[in-house]
């Protein structure tokens, strides 16, 4: 990826097999009248870690779910790995999910009473990889975030930061072309908020494609590229190099 | 890294944007979880299944249980046996009478093994001369051939049966309920018959084919004709055939003892009325097994509350398995896993409870236990039936639950 400051510019030629997002003209109403998101355009590329920022209501979570597949829009196209979405049935739409994007949440939604290689190994469990496999894959994703010590404890024997890397191997466990943090150090202190986000950063080094949505500029603020979002519309798309930070 | 970019790889080539099925063990793995997590409700709602399957399993267990029993006595006590006595008199006053010959004309009939005659002697029996003559008790005197007990596959339950001996001589045999009745439980009591004291040489054991007999004094035959003037008619004739000759000796029976009018006889077959009433000891109540079916509907009303207390609850995880790459169809098969495996565990509790019911009623009766095979598939049976409607429903809520409401954080 370059260092330098560039321009995302959604037709660029050549960035098509390395696009990971392409949103275009994305609305989102629900019923009521309420416009969560008015014609937002973003294109994310491959390698990119860039911060979704805004105070709340200002539609980041509605523009988290539209690129997470988990909601569609009223208006717009949204392509997601090269598949547009809006001709997935929900059993496609599902796969695509499987395959190409992870989710970290604030609340890290692990399963309870289970230990942290089933909770990592569960982020397989609809990608059709035999069990073995899965729980080998698992153990690695672990050893990634840090937690190769922590295999077997469960949800309530582990920190608040040592959950969260749990739940960050889990969504990186099948190598997502997209990763999507949900305010990923909102529940957390800032000691391990920072552990969090280093982490997400090294995932980046390694080639992740990360998006982080927060409300905490100081967050967004390290990282290289920041979407700004007010009104359910983009205010600000900067990006700086990496070597300036 | 680069190991597992090629596994990634190699992945997407193989399957494309297609959902990959779930595998039976995954199934049962997230159709578990949750009960897993809360074993004291799976208890309490498998509780209700358990008890109405409980219930029609040991009502049919029970009532095969007694079946059973009475199918065991019938088989010891044989089909094959038939009684021919005087028929009805086509004229009131005329009294039909046996040949005296009838026991050894039967035993020439082919397949015919063992016969045996009675002949009522209208005398009472008292345990003493003191004892007013119109008390008899219900006990009838008769005068019985010393191959009879062998016909009836019957035993002494003390002391010995007539024979030739003692036959002569005022000995008598008393049926086991006519020695209850007139307080007799040992031989070499004596007891008080026309005008003189007979002995008591031997108890009866019970007689599920010849009640009749059950409630008789039975004195040999040479001994009731010389003592009690007997005129030597037979009144009952006994006889034990093969089982495959039944039908034609059955045939034969009437013609062969009263050849001019076959009509003068009347033949039985005593093994029909046990056989009845095993029949209608096989058919259970009814009202018992309709009170086990709502047993089993209420416990199926506790599954499906149980299952939507458990979508309510699980939304964030139904939420996390969507954006994990769950389908909807996914979402359902878990949640349908989960109620047939909490029903399916009341079945299996209820078969186990049932079993053991039948066993305590049947250990306590002196019955074998028999709980038949389909009443055990088809109580378990029902319950998958139960645990697929009950959750089918909260199944499909489960996988209409919009991802996105379903991981807001309440």
């Amino acid at each position: 990826m370059s260092t330098s400051e560039r321009t995302h510019l959604p037709a660029q030629a050549g960035a098509r097999t390395s696009t990971v997002v392409r949103l275009s003209g994305v609305t989102k109403e629900y019923a009521g009248g309420v416009r969560a998101l008015d014609g937002v355009d973003l294109t994310v590329g491959a390698g990119e870690l860039l911060g979704i920022v805004g105070p709340s209501g200002s539609g980041k979570s509605t523009l988290l779910h539209i690129v997470g597949t988990l909601d569609r829009p009223s208006a717009g196209t949204v392509e997601i790995a090269g598949h547009d979405v809006a001709a997935l049935p929900d059993r496609r739409l599902s796969a695509l999910r499987s395959r190409h994007i992870g989710f970290v949440f604030q609340a890290f939604h692990l399963v309870p009473g289970v230990g942290a290689l089933e909770n990592v190994a569960e982020g397989l469990l609809y990608s059709g990889l035999p069990r073995a496999r899965r729980r080998a894959l698992a153990a690695d994703a672990l050893a990634r975030v840090g937690l190769a010590d922590r295999m077997k404890h469960r949800p309530h024997e582990l920190s608040g930061g040592q959950k969260q890397r749990v739940a960050i191997a889990r969504a990186v466990v099948g190598e997502p072309d997209l990763l999507l943090a949900d305010e990923p150090t909102g529940a957390l202190d800032s000691a391990s908020g920072e552990a969090v986000m280093d982490l997400l950063h090294a995932l980046n080094e390694q080639g992740a494609t990360i998006a982080v949505i927060t409300h905490d500029t100081e967050i967004a603020d390290r990282l290289p590229r920041q979407v700004r979002i007010r009104d359910g519309r983009i205010v600000a798309d900067t990006t700086r190099g990496k070597a300036a930070a | 890294m680069t190991h597992s970019r090629g596994v990634r790889r190699a992945r997407r080539a193989r399957i494309g944007l297609k959902a990959a099925r779930l595998g039976p063990r995954d199934v049962l793995h997230v159709g578990s979880a949750g009960l897993r997590s809360r074993p004291a409700r799976v208890v309490l709602s498998a509780l209700g299944i358990a008890i109405g399957i409980a219930t029609m399993i040991a009502v049919v267990g029970i009532s095969a249980s007694s079946q059973a029993q009475l199918m065991r006595q019938l088989d010891a006590l044989g089909t094959n046996m038939l009684v021919a006595k005087p028929g009805e008199a086509m004229f009131s006053g005329e009294e039909i009478k046996l040949p005296k010959d009838a026991v050894g004309m039967v035993g020439r009939i082919d397949g015919v093994e063992e016969v045996g005659a009675t002949a009522d002697l209208d005398r009472s029996v008292r345990r003493s001369e003191k004892i007013p003559e119109g008390e008899t008790g219900g006990i009838a005197v008769k005068a019985a051939t010393e191959r009879l007990l062998a016909v009836l596959r019957g035993g002494t339950a003390a002391g010995t049966w007539l024979n030739a001996a003692n036959g002569r001589y005022p000995a008598v045999v008393l049926g086991h309920v006519a020695a209850e009745r007139l307080g007799i439980t040992e031989p070499g009591r004596q007891v008080w018959i026309d005008d003189r004291y007979f002995t008591v040489v031997g108890i009866l054991d019970p007689l599920p084919l010849a009640p009749e007999i059950e409630r008789a004094a039975l004195v040999g035959w040479e001994g009731a004709q010389r003592l009690l003037g007997f005129d030597g008619h037979p009144t009952a004739v006994y006889e034990r055939s093969t089982d495959a000759s039944v039908p034609s000796v059955q045939r034969l029976l009437a013609p062969t003892i009263d050849p001019e009018n076959p009509r003068n006889v009347s033949v039985g077959d005593p093994s029909a009325a046990l056989q009845a009433k095993a029949a209608t000891e096989g058919a259970f109540s009814t009202l018992l097994l309709g009170l086990g079916g709502i047993a089993l509907l209420v416990g199926g009303v506790g599954v499906a509350n149980t299952m939507i207390i458990s979508v309510l609850e699980r939304r964030h995880e139904i939420g996390l398995r969507r954006s994990l790459g769950a389908t909807r169809g996914q979402i359902r098969i878990q949640f349908v896993t989960e109620s047939l495996m909490l029903s399916g565990l009341g079945g299996l509790a209820g078969v186990a409870l049932g079993g053991a019911a039948t066993g305590v009623y049947a250990h306590t009766g002196g019955l074998p236990w028999v709980v038949p095979p389909w009443a055990v598939g088809g109580g378990f049976g029902a319950t998958l039936v139960i645990g697929t409607v009950a959750g089918l429903y909260p199944a499909v809520r489960a996988s209409r639950l919009s991802p996105t409401l379903a991981l807001q954080t309440a």
